[in-house]
């Protein structure tokens, strides 16, 4: 008996989410006194794993999952719990990890928590805590099935380094006929998506206009940061829906999250609240996102931002 | 084409959030409950295909009697038929089991689920009600056309978009984008005069055991004063973020 972890690579190589995955397995592997099973599909070097408590992997080599299909993944990754006899299964809180995630449960017929912030409370009975009501709230969920499935949310729990012996086994799993064909993926190749960053830049209305984005675009840029706005903002049309963070829209669990010319409605702030660290630049003192930041400054964005942008160039060439 | 659309009812998006009985219930005392949004969002895509191209649409929910002006709201809204499934939602698994079997027994050819509910946030039923009754499934779904039996979605995927084929049945899980915001309704006079004459179904849920218990909740702990830094004194912010947020 393993724990079975889901580790996430693109273009060949694991994705950071993959060993927080990781560190997380290992924890609940040291609670139930057992070893921790990665798998990974199509990733050319999985030796890093080891340094995050992985002790074996089954690895996967097959084109036809090449493009991820939550059918065919789900099956996969069912098939390597059945064959380690895994009681606790976990995944990441990424986009694809959610499509496969309710497949999976189905198919193991384990009880599945999702946005898991923390190592299970106690094994016996499983307990976990995960984010509800959009980050306003905790919510204490005890899984009752035999097999548990548990997606970790994103920066919750961190990489811990724990050593691992990372024997890779090949797997070949069988793959169902998929039902849903991919016809073509459209991705802005050198732009940090959201899910994926460690720092989100984020735009509203006091941009007053999508032609002032450039400082926003800027910003990002200096930080390796991605670029994300407002409801109103894509209401607007300024920017596009896959940018708009909130309740509604994305929520964003980044390290840094810096809002500019955003007031702070609480459907805003319920999608940053899992956001380590939160920075306001606004003109508006009384404005509510003050409240809920960690850091803020009063001021207009058209001169602080690109005051910013040049004292964090030079920052950084220190650096 | 049968359409099927699960409404969740969930407290409204500006609802502050409190807990009662020792903080293992959510406490709905002065809380309005809304369809939940994402599930709004594919409500109106029905609609359009109601409109467009002809299809019944039917409504279903898992929930006591309290839930039921969500889906009158829904009728108004322009849906043919509602059914209530007469249970407590006590876990995703469990409101997925029921309707799959309201799927089954009503023989749909398109199932659209928002990708999440914003109370609970599981992101469990549509994914489930496809793995129980063996459909084809897309998540975050953010278009979709059906021709006939084929459908071309697409899907929001981590920094992108994913355009994917398939054919019914379907389920999905949508959310915003699936239809512009401004194209949400309101229910108009003529519609909730109507939406009473609607059939709105009650039928005894599925014995089954949920997979999980919601124990207790909590509140992130209140948060200590935000530091102003002066628009004059930014390389303090840099120095704020450097050595204390440790975050650049």
């Amino acid at each position: 008996m393993s724990v079975l972890v889901y580790t996430e690579s693109e273009n060949g190589t694991l994705k950071k989410v993959a060993f927080e995955v990781a560190s997380y397995a290992k924890a609940v592997a040291n609670q139930l006194g057992t070893t921790v099973t990665a798998i990974a599909i199509n990733t050319n070097s999985t030796s890093e794993l080891e340094k995050y408590g992985v002790d074996k992997v089954l690895s996967i080599t097959n084109s036809s999952l090449d493009t991820f299909n939550a059918k065919s993944y789900a099956a996969a990754v069912k098939e390597a719990a059945d064959k380690e006899n895994s009681k606790v299964v976990v995944i990441s809180s990424s986009i694809n990890s959610k499509y496969l995630a309710p497949l999976l449960s189905v198919g193991l017929n384990a009880g599945y928590a999702s946005n898991v912030v923390e190592a299970p409370i106690s094994t016996a009975p499983f307990k976990v805590k995960r984010t509800a009501f959009t980050n306003k709230a905790f919510e204490i969920t005890q899984i009752e099935t035999e097999i548990k499935l548990i997606g970790v949310s994103k920066n919750a729990f961190g990489l811990i380094e724990e050593n691992g012996s990372g024997a890779v086994e090949d797997f070949s799993p069988s793959i169902p006929e998929l039902g849903i064909t991919s016809k073509s993926i459209n991705k802005a190749s050198n732009k940090v998506s959201i899910a994926d960053a460690e720092i989100v830049v984020s735009g509203g209305r006091g941009l007053k206009g999508p032609e002032n984005w450039g400082i926003i675009e800027e910003l990002a840029d200096v930080l390796g940061a991605a670029t994300a706005c407002s409801k109103p903002v894509s209401d607007l049309g300024w920017r596009p829906h896959s940018e708009h963070v909130g309740q509604t829209g994305k929520p964003v669990a980044s390290n840094l999250y810096i809002a500019i010319g955003i007031s702070g409605a609480i459907q805003h702030l319920a999608g940053i609240n899992a956001s380590k660290v939160k920075v306001v630049i606004n003109t508006d003192p009384e404005a509510p996102f003050f409240k809920a930041a960690d850091y803020g400054v009063v001021g207009d964005a058209f001169e602080v931002v690109p005051q910013l942008i040049e004292k964090l160039k030079a920052f950084k060439a220190q650096e | 084409m049968k359409i099927l659309v699960c409404i969740s009812h969930v407290p409204d998006t500006t609802s502050k959030i409190n807990f009662t009985e020792n903080n293992s219930k959510f406490d709905n005392t002065g809380v309005q409950f809304v369809i939940n949004p994402n599930d709004e969002f594919g409500l109106t895509r029905a609609m359009w295909f109601k409109e467009k191209q002809g299809a019944n649409v039917t409504v279903a929910n898992v929930g006591g009697p309290e839930t039921e002006p969500t889906l009158r709201k829904a009728l108004a809204i322009g849906a043919d038929a509602a059914i209530r499934v007469n249970g407590v939602a006590i876990d995703g698994f469990y409101v997925a089991k029921q309707l799959a079997k309201v799927v089954q027994d009503g023989n749909y050819d398109l199932i659209i689920a928002g990708r999440e509910s914003i109370d609970y946030n599981g992101g469990m039923v549509p994914g489930m009600i496809a793995g129980l009754i063996d459909a084809n499934f897309i998540n975050n779904c953010i278009s979709l056309e059906i021709d006939g039996e084929n459908a071309t979605a697409i899907r929001e995927i981590d920094g992108g978009k994913e355009t994917v084929s398939t054919s019914l049945p379907l389920v999905i899980g949508g959310q915003k984008g699936l239809v512009e915001e401004s194209d949400l309704r309101i229910p108009n006079m003529r519609g909730i005069m109507t939406a009473r004459q609607k059939p709105l179904t009650v039928i005894e849920p599925l014995t089954t055991d949920a997979q999980s218990t919601s124990i207790s909740f909590e509140k992130p702990a209140p948060k200590g004063a935000v530091k102003l830094v002066s628009p004059d004194n930014l390389d303090e912010l840099i120095n704020l973020l450097h050595n204390e947020a440790k975050v650049i």
